[in-house]
């Protein structure tokens, strides 16, 4: 018992003196911040969105919503246990997908938009076929022994997820099987996002913590602290060379990759509402987060000030995102509404 | 390869793994912050021009618009 304890003794102060080492490190490279940086750079002035579409389908609370990559189909995922494939232009519903679970948590579009997958408290990322006459169940990928909070696709033939087990993990889809388990967060994983390049992802948890993996390797390179509650939400820079988080804490906040550290940090004194979901427009200068008060606040990544609001839900705003084209974005909300907006 | 459970694993065993994990991460090169503000500055000013979310869209190259009322019943043929 004794010794049992001295050995947990060294291995934290291990711990806590390599943390010291690391946050010295950080602060040596330290010589500004964004916003000292973006000085020069003139403010957006208010940005102001008109709602384009409001999409009525659902019948429960929507949880995820992803875009097709030719950005105008997007598919949305709901608790009344369905998954619809939306056409955005002009608002029709392509295809409906019944879930054999309805505690749906997150959905993907593959890139080829042959293919969607959801899960959620089923712990099983269940892949369909939506271009058969009607849906078909392609693969039920069951090894998690946590609740599925977010999936992507990296081809037809590749799927990561993430997992309240604490993992994420890549699957083969050809098999069903699991190529690589990322295991590091000691907390549930609630997001991911894959690297521009689709060498890296990156991971956001309940243990506060962002994590850079290499895909291929499976191994964590970074960990980015900073968040004082669980990240939600996670998202890459356009560039691949820095991430952005959305947290229960009620803040945003932006990583550089190459100097390891926060170098933004987004809070607005009467912000008191976590952070569900984010999403960046393309080029990289409005951040779109939506938060558990109704609204999608925008953000100027630039400048770390709010320059706009996107208000009509009548519920939490769960889900944000925006097409790879940057024409718009589209907010999934609790009141079962998906709204578009440009 | 199995998952790892994490309820499996011991609090030494999660001491272990975060000692590894730091003294992976403590190896890292790291830029200067100023650096990479810049660059990160310098993305967003060559794309922001054609970002539709800054700038804005006019009515007809919209895709996300509503039909006009002309057409209005025979939304669908349009779509």
């Amino acid at each position: 018992m004794a010794a049992e304890k001295a050995e947990m003794d060294a291995l934290k102060k291990e711990c806590d003196g390599l943390r010291a080492q690391i946050e010295a490190a950080r602060k040596a490279v330290n010589d500004t911040t964004m916003t000292a940086a973006a000085n020069g750079v003139a403010p957006l002035g208010r940005v102001q969105l008109k709602l384009r579409k409001s999409l009525k389908g659902h019948l429960a609370k929507i949880y995820a919503m992803h875009w097709s990559e030719d950005s105008r189909q997007m598919v949305s995922a709901s608790q009344d246990g369905k998954l619809l494939v939306w056409d955005t232009f002009t608002g029709n519903k392509l295809v409906a997908v019944p879930l054999k679970s309805a505690w749906v948590m997150s959905v993907a579009f593959a890139p080829s938009a042959n293919l969607v997958a959801s899960g959620g408290l089923d712990n099983i990322c269940t892949v369909y076929n939506i271009k058969a006459a009607s849906p078909k169940t392609l693969r039920e990928l069951d090894a998690h022994t946590g609740y599925l909070s977010c999936c992507r696709f990296l081809s037809d033939s590749e799927i990561l997820t993430a997992s309240g087990d604490t993992t994420c993990v890549l699957w083969d889809l050809e098999t069903g099987k699991q190529k690589m388990v990322y295991t590091n967060h000691i907390g549930d994983c609630m997001s991911l996002a894959l690297s521009p390049d689709m060498n890296m992802f990156i991971s956001g948890a309940c243990d506060s913590l962002a994590k850079l993996w290499d895909l291929r390797e499976g191994t964590c390179k970074q960990t980015f602290s900073g968040h004082t509650s669980d990240i939600n939400a996670i998202s890459f820079f356009p560039s691949g060379n820095a991430i952005v988080t959305g947290s229960d804490d009620c803040s945003c906040k932006m990583y550089d990759l190459r100097s390891d550290q926060e170098v933004t940090d987004y809070t607005d004194a009467t912000l008191n509402a976590g952070v569900t979901s984010l999403a960046l427009s393309n080029s990289g200068r409005l951040i779109f987060a939506g938060y558990d008060d109704f609204n999608c606040h925008i953000w100027d990544s630039l400048k770390g000030e709010k320059v706009g609001v996107l208000s009509g839900h009548d519920n939490r705003v769960s889900c944000t995102g925006v097409p790879a084209d940057g024409m718009g974005v589209c907010t999934g909300s609790w009141d079962s509404f998906l709204k578009l907006w440009n | 390869m199995p998952v790892i459970n994490v309820d499996d694993l011991t609090d030494k065993d999660k001491a272990v793994m975060e000692v590894n994990q730091l003294k992976i991460e403590i190896k890292l090169e790291r830029w200067l912050t100023s650096k990479c503000c810049e660059e990160i500055k310098e993305y967003i000013q060559a794309g922001v021009e054609e970002d539709t979310l800054v700038k804005g869209i006019s009515e007809e190259k919209n895709p996300f618009k509503e039909k006009g009322t002309l057409c209005g019943a025979r939304g669908a043929f349009w779509g």
